[in-house]
C-alpha cells in the first residue's frame, strides 16, 4: 500500500497521458449512456413530450409505438393514462440526483472522519473504527428501512439516509492513507516549516490521495442507485406523485402481466446506469491506479 | 488457534452486538414519545402520566436503558400491535422460510461462483473465462427486483413452467433463489479467478508440478487452500448483502419470510417488530462474522497464532 500512496504523488503527470491514449468501444458506449442519461435528467422539463403526473384515463395502459400504440406516447402509458417515456425521463431525474447527493454527502463524512481519524489517534480513532466496524457488520438496507420505520418517511430524511451509505470504506481508506502520506517525506518537510495541518492536508494530502477516494466514488455510485432504487421499489423510498426509477418498477410490477412496458424500460434504465459506471470506473482504475500500471509496464 | 484469538475475536462479536441494541435504543427513543402514539390525542394528561409511569419512562435515561436491555436479555421484545402477540415469536415463526431461501441461495453461489471462477482461471483466455467475466459484471449490476421480474415475466407468465409467487414445493423456491444468488455468485466467481491466478503462478506450484504431483491435486491441496482467505472474506463480507437481497426478493416473489415481514411492518410502522428484526439480524452477522473470523484462523494458521492482527 505504501509504494500506491507513494506513487500516486505521480498521477497526476499521467492524466494528459491517459486522456491521450483512445478509450475501448465499451467505455466510449457507456460514456454514451451516461452523457445521455445526464442531458436527459437535467433538461427534464424541456425534453419530456409530458408532465411526470399528467394523467389521462382515456388513455390507460396504451403499449409502445413500435407495439401499434399511440405515436405520441413512444413507449405507451401506464394504469392511470401517464405517459412512460416523460416518468422514465423524471425518474432518471430522481435516480441520478439521489445518488449523486448520496454520494457527496457519503464522501463528505466518510473523508472528514478518516482524516479526523489519522490526525487525533487515540481515542477518537478508537471510536471512528469502532463506528466503521459496526457499520461494515450491518446490512445498511436494514439500518435505512429501521431509520424509515422509526421516523416515518420524508424526502429529506431518506435523502440523509441514502447519503449515509457507504461512509465507512471512505472513512477507512482515507485514515490509512493519510497514514501512510503522514509518514512520507513531503508531509513531513511541510511540517517542519510549521504550516499549519489544516493546509497541508488541505493543499498537499489530499490532492495526494484523491485518485484513489475517485475510484472508490465510480465503485460508491451503482450501489447508491441500486439501494435508492431497491427502497423505492419497496414503496419506502421516493413517495407517489414523485418519481424514480425503482417506483417506476414497483408499479409496474402490479401490471407485468398485462402491460409490461410499464416497468421494463425503468429496469433496463437502472442497469444500463449501474453497469457503465462500473466500466468506466473499471477502465478509471486501471489509468489512475499506479500499481496496476506499473504491473503492466 | 490461540485462545487468545478465539478471546479477542469474541470480545469484538460482543462488542458490535452492544452497539446493535444501543443503537435501536436510541433511534427508538429519538422517534418520539410513545405514549403520544399510542393513545388518543384527547387522552387526559393524568392517563399520560399513568401510562409514562408504568412503562419506565419517567425515568432517567440511563435506567429505561438498563431496563429495556434487561428486557431483551429476557426475551422481551415488545408486542406487536398488528398481531397483537409478541414481537419475537411473530419474527421467529417466519425465520424458517428464510433460511431455506438464503441456505439455498447460497448453495447456488458457492456451486456456481466457485465453479465458474476456478474453470475460468484454469482455462485464461477462453471462452469460458470471457463468459465468466461477462457473468460477474452483468450480474453485479442487475438489481435483484428486475431480474426477479424479468424471470416472471419469462418463466411464470410467458412460458408457464414455473409458479410466479408464494411457497410449497421445490418449484417455488427457484426463481427466488436465482434472483438472490446470482449477483452474489458473481462477485464470488470474481474473486475465487483473481485470488486463484495470483496463486497459480507461486513457486510452489512449480515445486509441486515438478515433483510429479497431479495436476487436480496441485489445484485442491496446494492451490486452492492458498486462495481460500479472500474467498472467505468475501462470502463473509457478502452475508450482509444477501440478507439485504433477501426483503427484496421476498417482496418480489410474496415469499412470507423475516424480510417481507420486515418491510410491511415499516409500512405500517410496527415498531416492535421492526426493531426485533433489526436486533435478529444484527445476531446473525454477529455470528457469521465471527464465524469467518475463525475460519481464517482455520484456513492460514499464521493469522490464528497470536500475530497482532494489522488493520489496513
Amino acid at each position: 500500500m505504501s509504494v500506491q500512496a507513494a506513487s500516486t504523488a505521480r498521477a497526476g503527470g499521467r492524466m494528459p497521458r491517459f486522456l491521450a491514449r483512445r478509450p475501448p468501444v465499451v467505455v466510449a458506449l457507456c460514456s454514451l449512456w451516461l452523457v445521455l442519461a445526464l442531458v436527459l435528467a437535467l433538461g427534464a422539463d424541456r425534453i419530456a413530450p409530458f408532465g411526470y403526473a399528467d394523467q389521462s384515463l382515456l388513455q390507460r395502459l396504451k403499449p409502445p409505438a413500435f407495439l401499434g400504440g399511440d405515436p405520441s406516447h413512444l413507449l405507451g402509458t401506464d394504469g392511470l393514462g401517464r405517459d412512460v417515456l416523460s416518468r422514465l425521463i423524471y425518474a432518471t431525474r430522481a435516480s441520478l440526483l439521489i445518488a449523486f447527493c448520496g454520494t457527496l454527502i457519503g464522501s463528505a463524512i466518510g473523508t472528514l472522519l478518516g482524516f479526523l481519524a489519522a490526525h487525533l489517534r487515540g481515542w477518537v480513532e478508537e471510536a471512528v473504527m469502532l463506528m466503521v466496524d459496526f457499520q461494515a457488520s450491518m446490512p445498511f438496507l436494514i439500518i435505512a428501512l429501521a431509520i424509515l420505520a422509526f421516523f416515518g418517511n420524508s424526502f429529506e430524511l431518506f435523502l440523509v439516509v441514502v447519503g449515509f451509505y457507504g461512509w465507512e470504506v471512505y472513512a477507512r481508506l482515507t485514515r490509512s492513507l493519510v497514514l501512510q502520506a503522514n509518514a512520507q517525506g513531503y508531509a513531513f518537510a511541510i511540517r517542519t516549516l510549521g504550516v499549519h495541518p489544516l493546509r497541508i492536508y488541505a493543499r498537499h494530502v489530499l490532492p495526494n490521495i484523491l485518485s484513489v477516494l475517485i475510484v472508490q466514488v465510480t465503485l460508491n455510485f451503482p450501489e447508491l442507485i441500486l439501494l435508492e432504487t431497491s427502497l423505492s421499489f419497496l414503496g419506502l423510498g421516493v413517495q407517489p406523485p414523485q418519481t424514480s426509477l425503482g417506483l417506476m418498477l414497483g408499479e409496474g410490477r402490479n401490471y407485468i402481466a398485462t402491460a409490461w412496458w410499464m416497468a421494463i424500460p425503468a429496469g433496463i434504465a437502472i442497469f444500463l446506469t449501474t453497469l457503465s459506471v462500473s466500466l468506466l470506473g473499471d477502465w478509471l482504475r486501471d489509468r489512475l491506479d499506479p500499481t496496476l500500471q506499473a504491473a503492466k509496464d | 488457534m490461540s485462545p487468545r484469538f478465539v478471546l479477542t475475536k469474541l470480545l469484538r462479536a460482543l462488542l458490535t452486538l452492544a452497539l446493535a441494541v444501543t443503537f435501536v435504543f436510541v433511534v427508538l427513543r429519538m422517534s418520539g414519545d410513545p405514549v403520544t402514539q399510542m393513545l388518543p390525542d384527547d387522552a387526559p394528561a393524568s392517563v399520560r402520566e399513568q401510562y409514562r409511569e408504568m412503562w419506565g419512562l419517567d425515568r432517567p435515561l440511563p435506567e429505561q436503558y438498563l431496563r429495556y436491555v434487561a428486557g431483551l436479555a429476557r426475551g422481551d421484545f415488545g408486542f406487536s400491535f398488528r398481531d397483537d402477540r409478541p414481537a419475537l415469536d411473530v419474527v421467529l415463526e417466519r425465520v424458517p422460510l428464510t433460511l431455506e431461501l438464503g441456505l439455498s441461495a447460497l448453495a447456488l453461489t458457492l456451486g456456481l461462483g466457485l465453479g465458474a471462477g476456478i474453470l475460468a482461471a484454469l482455462r485464461r483466455g477462453s471462452t469460458v473465462d470471457h463468459a465468466t467475466m461477462a457473468f460477474t459484471i452483468l450480474g453485479h449490476s442487475m438489481p435483484n427486483f428486475f431480474l426477479g421480474i424479468l424471470l416472471i415475466l419469462w418463466l411464470a407468465m410467458t412460458w408457464r413452467i414455473l409458479p410466479s409467487s408464494g411457497v410449497g414445493t421445490w418449484q417455488h423456491l427457484v426463481m427466488p433463489t436465482v434472483t438472490l444468488g446470482t449477483s452474489y455468485a458473481a462477485t464470488v466467481a470474481r474473486f475465487t479467478r483473481s485470488s486463484l491466478l495470483e496463486v497459480l503462478h507461486q513457486p510452489y506450484m512449480r515445486t509441486a508440478k515438478a515433483k510429479g504431483v497431479p495436476f487436480g491435486r496441485t489445484i485442491l491441496r496446494h492451490a486452492l487452500p492458498n486462495a481460500g482467505i479472500p474467498i472467505a472474506t468475501v462470502v463473509g463480507l457478502r452475508i450482509g448483502a444477501l440478507i439485504g437481497g433477501a426483503v427484496v426478493v421476498e417482496t418480489v416473489f410474496a415469499w412470507p419470510g423475516v424480510g417481507q415481514l420486515l418491510v410491511s411492518s415499516v409500512a405500517y410502522r410496527d415498531l416492535a417488530v421492526v426493531q426485533t428484526v433489526v436486533l435478529l439480524i444484527a445476531f446473525t452477522m454477529v455470528v457469521v462474522n465471527f464465524l469467518v473470523d475463525i475460519t481464517y484462523g482455520w484456513l492460514d494458521p499464521r493469522i490464528g497464532a497470536g500475530r497482532r492482527e494489522a488493520r489496513a
